[in-house]
């Protein structure tokens, strides 16, 4: 087809044609070579990983052995920080979903260095945080109460309980999105098909599912990406409202509220953007992809991350605001002690990593267009949300009502251990998809050269 | 108050069980801390579990001063679960470990529990005790376990039961002999060891019974009644 197009074009376009088939070329050869050169580094990188991994298994095995009480928990802290971790690692998730989401839909030409990479997060992410319903579990060995299964006691899971929600939610998210990352990664496993060698090729062949690149494929193609990207933004929406719900339908105070749901979407896109840029960045340095992951992008990024923390920071505000003006006491209590109590400092270093400077930096065009300056501001949104999610949950259930109750909390080294883990569990599995798929879409990247054609003529 | 959420609750049964807790009388001296323990095989945390805050006590005083010295006041006020009519514990509950007994208990059903312990986030009143660890007791603690009552594993959520094996155990001798529960027949065993009869147990179905017309005193009142949990214990105001 395109041979026949050539034969019109003068001989100047022609020209230019042959500089696109060059760039054609070389995006192939650049966003496969990540697959195909691996280093010592690599290798190093990834026994660390494992370690790490490694370790954290351990501590959940002695855990699990000994009793959950190896965590720093006690009443009336019966959540600590792997529901903590739980929440923060289905907010990093959004990022795939929203990112790559709102601007497939969007048509934005600049999404295209970026699906890729912010899909593979989700999956991750959605694995990480369901490991942890896990984790926090009592009593492991009796996970399977929660799935509905016929059995002869005619005993079902309570629906009316949002844990059990949540774990349809995260089921359906983590289904979704490995089907949301897997239907654009077909002409690309088929590409890898045609050029790897070795033992990874016939992975490749199942997984292209034949894939020719006829004209009707990559129609059904494009329309199946649609369909699966509208129904995912909204798959995404009602994942995180539910995560909210655990919280805002219970008594307790300071989570019993109506704005939790939609605040914790917004949170959830706030880390989830940090970690795509973090990602952004990472990929670029290591694999020198200069070409693809461009200043251009992180200045949208970085427009995207502003936005997102303004209306982060107007949710928060109105949040506490209605509290405050409110002044019931057994929600005061919990207020004061966010705000100028115990928990004070972690609450304004939060205020300031998750709001103040991105606000201030990001409005600075010049800081935009620095790839290392978001990626600071990345890691501080990311500690930032990790400390919002334990103020969402520590101080609330340390003020119960009855105050003879109250408590402290401070997580104990099995719980650290396991929050360690979980970190490198995450970059592990990411490291190691590294190997596996192009981190950035080929067919898209290329698909977004020959669109500049167009735009060109 | 109109009754909201009242179409979950379960259909009532012969019998509605509650304790009236006259704060008048209370003196603070924990017999009932000591009873219910030795009663329900209450685990023994130990000193550094207790240090913790993971103490267990399914019935606890809670002491709060008033005033300043030299006119300052100590208050006593034992709480245990209220079995609430309407229990923010047990919609939360994912598997049904947290439930409602058609005679008004919340009920804990051990063997049901994955111990995700949001029963326990959501109880206003911070009464539900979770099996940190396996239980153990030390010699000589062990050879006075109470047959009738379990004794529950690790990853468990617990709490107070109304001392149910002694409800049941009174309710079938009154079945065998074709009557209902006589009020006082059946008493707990934080109520039977008061000294000064501060808790009252029996059948509130029964208008006639103790805990029915105690329950009626202007003193009365629930504890956190303003959350709509409906407490089937009602306190007796101090007189001052
Ligand atoms: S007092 Fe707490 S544990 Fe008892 S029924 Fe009420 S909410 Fe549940
Ligand atoms: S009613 Fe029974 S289980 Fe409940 S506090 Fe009293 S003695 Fe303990």
């Amino acid at each position: 087809m395109e041979a026949r197009k050539d034969f019109f074009l003068t001989k100047q376009k022609r020209a230019g044609e042959r500089a696109h088939w060059e760039l054609i070329q070389k995006a192939n050869s650049d966003l496969l070579a990540p697959m195909l050169r691996t280093g010592p580094a690599y290798y190093l990188i990834v026994a660390i990983l494992a370690l790490l991994v490694l370790a954290a298994a351990g501590a959940w095995t002695y855990m699990i052995q000994t009793g959950i009480g190896q965590t720093g928990l006690h009443p009336p802290i019966f959540w600590g920080i792997f529901i903590a971790s739980f929440v923060f690692w289905v907010g990093v998730s959004h990022s795939g979903t929203f990112i790559s989401g709102v601007l497939r839909i969007s048509n934005a030409e600049w999404r295209r260095p970026i699906t890729r990479i912010a899909e593979l997060m989700t999956l991750f992410s959605v694995i990480v945080a369901a490991l942890f319903i896990f984790v926090h579990l009592g009593r492991v060995w009796r996970f399977y109460y929660l799935i509905p299964y016929p059995n002869q006691r005619e005993i079902w899971p309570n629906f009316r309980s949002p844990l059990m929600w949540d774990a349809a939610a995260i089921f359906t998210y983590a289904t979704s999105s490995l089907i949301y990352l897997y239907i654009p990664l077909i002409p690309d496993f088929a590409l890898m098909r045609d050029r790897v060698t070795g033992w990874r090729r016939p992975f490749y062949r199942v997984l292209s599912l034949g894939w020719r690149g006829t004209q009707t494929e990559w129609r059904w193609l494009g329309m199946a990406i649609r369909i699966i990207t509208i129904l995912i933004v909204m798959v995404m929406i009602s994942v995180h409202s539910i995560v909210g719900f655990d919280f805002a339908v219970s008594l307790v105070p300071g989570w019993h509220s109506t704005i939790i749901p939609p605040y914790f979407v917004v949170g959830a896109i706030h880390s989830g953007m940090a970690t795509v840029v973090m990602g952004l960045y990472l990929l670029r340095k290591t694999y020198r992809l200069h070409d693809y992951i461009r200043l251009e992008h992180f200045d949208k990024m970085g427009k995207l991350m502003l936005l997102i923390t303004l209306l982060w920071g107007y949710f928060y505000f109105v949040e506490r605001q209605v509290v405050w003006f409110g002044g019931i006491p057994d929600e005061m209590t919990v207020l004061d002690a966010i705000l100028y109590g115990s928990y004070a400092p972690q609450h304004w270093v939060m205020i300031l990593f998750n709001f103040l400077i991105p606000l201030i930096a990001l409005s600075i065009p010049r800081f935009r267009r620095w790839p290392l300056g978001l990626l600071v501001i990345g890691v501080m949104i990311n500690i930032a949300m990790y400390i919002e999610r334990i103020l969402v949950i520590v101080p609330s259930l340390a003020h119960p009502r009855l105050e003879y109750a109250w408590g402290r909390y401070f997580p104990s080294w099995v719980e650290l251990t396991i929050l360690v883990g979980s970190f490198a569990f995450f970059l592990l599995l990411y490291v190691l998809a590294i190997k596996f798929v192009p981190m950035i879409s080929i067919w898209e990247e290329k698909e977004g050269i020959l669109h500049g054609r167009h735009e060109e003529r | 108050m109109v009754e909201y959420r009242d179409q979950n609750a379960p259909p009532g049964g012969p019998y509605q069980w509650g304790m009236v807790i006259d704060l008048d009388r209370c003196t603070g001296c924990e017999a009932c801390m000591v009873a219910c323990k030795a009663e329900n095989n209450v685990r023994i945390a130990g000193e550094d579990e207790a240090a913790k805050g993971r103490a267990v006590s399914w019935i606890r005083i809670e002491r709060y001063w008033e005033g300043e010295y030299p006119n300052a006041q100590l208050k006593f006020m034992p709480v245990l679960c209220q079995h609430c009519g309407n229990a923010p514990c047990e919609p939360v509950c994912p598997v049904y470990a947290s439930y409602h007994t058609p005679d008004g208990l919340n009920a804990q059903v051990y063997n049901r529990c994955v111990g995700v312990r949001y029963c326990g986030n959501n109880c206003p009143y911070t009464v539900r005790y979770f099996n940190w660890f396996e239980p153990h007791w030390d010699e000589p603690l062990n050879e006075q376990l109470n047959p009738d009552v379990t004794v529950r594993s690790v990853g468990v959520m617990e709490k107070c039961t109304f001392c149910v094996q002694r409800i049941r155990a009174g309710q079938q001798t009154a079945q065998k002999e074709g009557r209902r529960v006589k009020d006082g027949e059946v008493t707990p065993a934080c109520v039977q060891s008061c000294p000064t009869e501060a808790l009252v147990f029996g059948d509130r179905n029964d208008p006639e019974s103790r805990v029915s017309k105690l329950a009626e005193s202007d003193r009365g009142f629930g504890l956190l009644e303003e959350l709509g949990t409906k407490p089937a214990i009602t306190y007796l105001k101090r007189i001052k």
